[in-house]
């Protein structure tokens, strides 16, 4: 199967999805191959799924967070947790904030999997884009309900996630694991 | 099964959104914030996708976490408890820029035909991103100048499906659209973000920031 430019532009979003046929998988590799044009609108349109895919990017107004708290304890009259519990809430936050930044500064000397009870799967397709937290152990694609540490997802290529030792999902990645 | 992929993603002492529900359910009311607090700036970030407004975002974002409360027995539990939020947070966000917002004109960067193919318009070579370009706040803002560029309907499908992690089902259920229809914006917004993004922030991420000085690639 040959294909043409235009048909990978039209494409490319569900190769990133890993969203296609193995056979237009393997033509519209041999095309970036082949293509300088199409191989940058790839690297680039990868870019873009990652950069907006970080949690950095959910920027909130400041007291954003104490507002939304406020609110809804004006709304729960009967309450007695009050602002030390909002307080205990948010040092947790603090602390899980922490372990995520000194995990993802991590991320990079830990090749081995980070889970001893996880399998390596076989066939990922290196470009797709999947979802990992800097805490988890194993990459998702979007929508997995099993994803831990919801907070702090990332999205990455599939072939940054194995180098980091995380392994696919058993659930929604199961066609990846006994590929091999 | 279901067992074994807990024990893997779901260790002793983690978060457990379905049991937090039933407490809520069953009258323990102060926990409602423990399980919205994970999500809470993903809802800003879908309402302000919409209204385009950090205020306006703000209250519909506070109206939804309030909603979801009031309707927390109407929650089905074969949805995401995540998906749902969302969804609350696009209707109310909609409904508020129909009633205060109609005067509003639409940004003009979706002008190719929907139902058409996409040209990319430009084919800078932007290659490896290092993550800590993030910390950056120009950056930051640049993404976002970038983001709200897009018409409504690109810019919708894309929050809830790259920034949300939606899956396609799910985007297409919480703005009411065909997935067909989330497959074909989420190309388009993809590629014109990178149209407008790669000639600034291909190459050198420490100089080359031309989109910041005004230069679009249109």
């Amino acid at each position: 199967m040959v294909v043409n430019c235009e048909e990978v532009w039209r494409e490319i979003s569900n190769y990133l999805d890993g969203d296609i046929e193995p056979g237009l998988r393997a033509a519209m590799e041999e095309h970036f191959r082949g293509c300088k044009h199409c191989a940058a609108v790839l690297d680039g349109t990868r870019n873009v799924v990652q950069l907006y895919g970080d949690e950095r990017m959910f920027e909130v107004p400041l007291g954003y967070s104490q507002r939304l708290q406020r609110r809804l304890d004006e709304s729960m009259p009967r309450s007695r947790r009050g602002f030390l519990g909002w307080m205990v809430a948010a040092a947790a936050a603090v602390l899980v904030a922490g372990r995520f930044e000194v995990a993802r500064s991590s991320v990079s000397s830990h090749p081995e999997l980070r889970s001893e009870h996880a399998q390596p799967g076989a066939g990922v397709p290196p470009d797709m884009l999947v979802l990992v937290s800097t805490d988890g152990k194993t990459f998702h694609v979007p929508g997995c309900p099993f994803i831990h540490d919801k907070a702090h997802i990332q999205t990455i290529a599939a072939r940054e996630a194995l180098r980091a030792g995380y392994a696919p999902c058993v659930r929604c990645m199961k066609q990846y694991l006994n590929a091999g | 099964m279901r067992e074994e992929v807990m024990s893997l993603e779901d260790p002793a002492g983690q978060f457990n959104e379905e049991l937090l529900i039933r407490r809520i359910r069953d009258g323990e009311h102060d926990l409602f914030y423990e399980l919205i607090r994970p999500y809470e700036r993903r809802v800003y970030s879908a309402a302000f996708a919409i209204l385009r407004n950090e205020a306006d975002a703000e209250d519909a974002a506070q109206e939804a976490v309030l909603k979801a409360f009031k309707h927390i027995r109407q929650f089905r539990a074969e949805a995401r408890f995540s998906t749902w939020l969302i969804q609350i947070t696009v209707n109310e966000a909609r409904m508020r820029k129909r009633k205060e917002h109609a005067h509003m004109i639409e940004p003009i960067v979706d002008h190719q035909d929907a139902e058409g193919n996409y040209t990319p318009r430009d084919f800078a070579d932007w290659r490896e991103i290092p993550s800590e370009t993030l910390e950056r706040k120009e950056v930051r803002q640049m993404l976002a100048e970038a983001l709200a560029s897009l018409g409504e309907k690109y810019r919708e499908v894309f929050v809830l499906r790259d920034m949300q992690h939606l899956t396609i089902e799910e985007t297409a259920r919480a703005l009411r659209i065909s997935t067909a229809s989330v497959k074909t914006r989420l190309l388009r917004a993809r590629l014109m973000l990178r149209d407008i993004l790669a000639p600034g922030l291909g190459g050198s991420w420490s100089s080359k920031l031309s989109f910041a000085k005004g230069t679009k690639p249109w």
